[in-house]
């Protein structure tokens, strides 16, 4: 058992965690703590393993090594059961929404509380349409999935999130392919919520100005390794080249993510010689 | 979920379409309509040669099924077929002198058994035997006799 | 040689794994079953998309093929004078084969197909993942109530199929080509027998429509979840589906009506 120090400031912890896809490493012996009732950002370029990591946590996948605690439980030692009753206080958000096609918005948002309820129809179409309301969908309602812009589908996925008012929410990629205004409207939301339902917020992202607006504290990945971790101005401040090049997204920058860093700026250094 | 009435209604109606076809099969198509093992009553009949004849062969009276063939087993004493056949017990009056023959439907069709009514006021009961048969007729041995026939007379 | 054989041990290593992924799929949908019993319109959802709306290709082509048989039938047994067989023959074919058997792949092609795409896509754009974050079991809550349906509504659309069958025969031998009515039903009668014919008839579609779904419903939770993977799963349970449903009527037609 963790102490009560941790139990009560970390709602997340993962220890020494390894995970492989075939023979690939994605995660080689990380560590990371996410702060209870903060919003913590998991960063790194396409393909680290964002994703993976999330549905680690989730319980979805299985590590090779390590260990992942959610509010004091061993996420991988859950009896099917338990996990469940977990996974009830963690909503998720995935990065296509992920909505039920064959029910419209409403039945979506009402489907865990269908599932895990037994409260009257009359008080699930109060929390439904609180839920929509918070994320200013009411009016859409009716809609199917497939009449919703991209930026409604994940208000609508946000919505159906906090339906069972969970403990804490994973964002995955929430700002990816949204235009300005859909943007601003999540970025805005997603503080929002967390300061007013006292969540916690896990974002996973790779972009780097909304995330940072919002965030408490980030964890940079790169390569299977975390690569830097602290608030955002101290990341801003970082003295890792590599840190810097991702956090001011240069795009004609010295270091390319794909590489170790070193290798990568001494190249650079030669190619702006020549 | 908003689960439509219309839906309702018609997966009610395949449901009821799908029953109904199970028992349009039973009844109209198959012998449950109109054969049922518990009326009916078992006769026996003794044949010199039981033919083409199998269990499940129709018995009928002027070409009208009144049962079926229930068993067919071999006396090892006097090496005649016993045919036992079960009659349904509407038909409770047939005469104790009645006669059963072997026949085939067409020239090559089923065998089947067929009950001559004979005169006497008293019916075939539960366990009777039929006295008077007359066997199959097998292509092969009439065929056989004709031509000894023709070989013999002209 | 040496790569031949080791290829056939690389397909019989992953046709071991499938099957064994398949068994405790199906193992995994039947407890799942449980849930069903208290919540039927989860039931009845799925057997308007699979039951209702099979509906009118089994009955159409169960009609032509009824139609078919008494026009054929006809030809063949006024050459041997034996025309009151018809029904018998129309019947017999229905009950013990053509029912069970062709409706069961039109069932593949219409609601199988349909089954595997839609459980596809729902793994593709993690609606299945979805819901397991949510802590509701995809297996019980999406699978469970297709596969009882699929199950459920074989036997019938096989009964349907029959049915509408003879009376196709009908329409044609006794309609239109002037085979005696009274013959016609009284031969069928005298010949097909409940146990023997509709019962085993029965048997074989709930056998069909078990294997079906069951494959339909793995192959689209097995599929890779792109657009390609699921069209390819799609296309396999066509074809396994046909394979599973001939060779089983093979088997079962050899233990009920055979003397093998
Ligand atoms: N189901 C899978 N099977 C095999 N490899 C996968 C699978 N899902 C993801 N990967 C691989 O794992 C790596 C990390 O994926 P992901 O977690 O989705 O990255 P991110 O979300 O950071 O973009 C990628 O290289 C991807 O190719
Ligand atoms: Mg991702």
């Amino acid at each position: 058992m963790p102490n009560s120090e941790s139990a009560t400031n970390h709602i997340v912890s993962v220890k020494n965690l390894s995970f492989s896809r075939g023979s690939r490493k994605i995660f080689d012996d990380i560590s990371l703590d996410i702060q209870r009732g903060k919003v913590t950002a998991i960063m790194g370029p396409s393909g680290t393993g964002k994703t993976t990591l999330l549905k680690l946590i989730g319980g979805q996948l299985y590590p090779d090594a390590g260990e992942i605690w959610v509010d004091d439980q061993n996420v991988h030692r859950l009896k099917t059961r338990d996990l469940y009753s977990l996974r009830k206080r963690m909503g998720m958000l995935f990065q296509s929404g992920a909505l039920l096609t064959d029910m419209n918005v409403y039945d979506n948002v009402a489907f865990p509380l269908r599932e895990h309820t037994h409260l009257p129809e009359s008080m699930i179409r109060t929390l439904v349409l609180m839920k929509l309301h918070a994320v200013g969908l009411r009016g859409a309602r009716h809609l199917m999935p497939n009449e919703l812009s991209g930026g409604m589908a994940r208000r609508v996925a946000l919505a159906r999130a906090i339906a069972l008012d969970p403990m804490m929410i994973m964002y995955d990629e929430p700002f990816t392919g949204q235009d300005p205004i859909s943007m601003g409207a999540l970025v805005h939301l997603i503080k929002s919520l967390n300061t007013t339902l006292r969540l916690t917020s896990i974002i996973v992202s790779h972009d780097v100005q909304e995330t940072a607006a919002i965030a408490d504290y980030i964890y940079v990945l790169s390569d299977g390794k975390i690569v830097g971790h602290g608030t955002p101005t101290q990341l801003a401040q970082s003295d890792s080249a590599w840190v810097q090049q991702f956090m001011n997204g240069d795009a004609d920058g010295p270091v390319h993510f794909h590489y170790p860093a070193r290798d990568y700026l001494d190249d650079l250094l030669t190619s702006r010689h020549s | 979920m908003q689960h439509s009435k219309t839906q309702d209604t018609l997966v009610g109606l395949f449901v009821a379409t799908g029953i109904a076809a199970l028992f349009y099969m039973a009844l109209q198509v198959s012998n449950l309509g109109t054969y049922s093992s518990n009326d009916s009553y078992t006769v026996t009949a003794r044949f010199q040669n039981s033919g083409g004849l199998k269990v499940k062969s129709p018995v009928s009276v002027a070409g009208v099924r009144i049962g079926r063939v229930s068993s067919i087993t071999l006396d090892k004493a006097s090496h005649e077929a016993v045919v036992q056949m079960r009659i349904e017990s509407q038909y409770d009056n047939l005469p104790e002198d009645s006669g059963a023959s072997i026949y085939t439907a067409g020239l090559l069709g089923e065998q089947y058994i067929s009950i001559d009514p004979g005169a006497s006021d008293d019916y075939l009961k539960d366990k009777s035997q039929i006295d008077i048969t007359s066997s199959a007729i097998v292509l092969e041995e009439m065929i056989g006799k004709f031509m000894m026939n023709k070989a013999e007379g002209k | 040689m040496l790569e031949f054989l080791e290829s056939l041990g690389k397909i019989t290593r992953h046709s071991f794994a499938k099957l064994g992924r398949a068994t405790f799929f199906l193992l995994h949908a039947l407890t799942g079953m449980r849930e069903i019993l208290p919540r039927p319109n989860l039931l009845i959802k799925q057997l308007y998309s699979i039951g209702v709306l099979s509906f009118l290709i089994i009955t159409i082509s169960g009609l032509f093929v009824g139609m078919v048989l008494g026009l054929q039938g006809f030809n063949i047994l006024s050459d041997f004078g034996a025309e009151e067989s018809l029904g018998v023959m129309v019947a017999a074919s229905l009950v013990r084969e053509l029912g069970p058997v062709v409706s069961a792949l039109l069932f593949a092609g219409r609601a199988g197909s349909a089954l595997t795409a839609e459980i596809g896509l729902m793994k593709a754009t993690e609606q299945l993942s979805g819901m397991e974050m949510m802590a509701v079991d995809p297996i019980n809550r999406i699978i469970s109530p297709r596969f009882l349906a699929g199950f459920l509504s074989m036997p019938l659309l096989a009964a349907l199929f029959s049915a509408i069958g003879v009376m196709g025969g009908h329409l044609v031998g006794v309609g239109m080509l002037g085979v005696d009515d009274g013959a016609f039903w009284a031969q069928m009668q005298a010949n097909i027998d409940f146990r023997e014919d509709i019962v085993n008839g029965i048997i074989k579609s709930v056998v069909f429509g078990f294997v079906v779904s069951w494959i339909a419903l793995f192959e689209g939770y097995d599929a890779i979840p792109t657009s390609e993977g699921v069209s390819r799963a799609t296309t396999r349970t066509v074809v396994n589906s046909a394979f599973s449903v001939l060779g089983l009527d093979f088997i079962l037609t050899a233990l009920m009506f055979g003397d093998i």
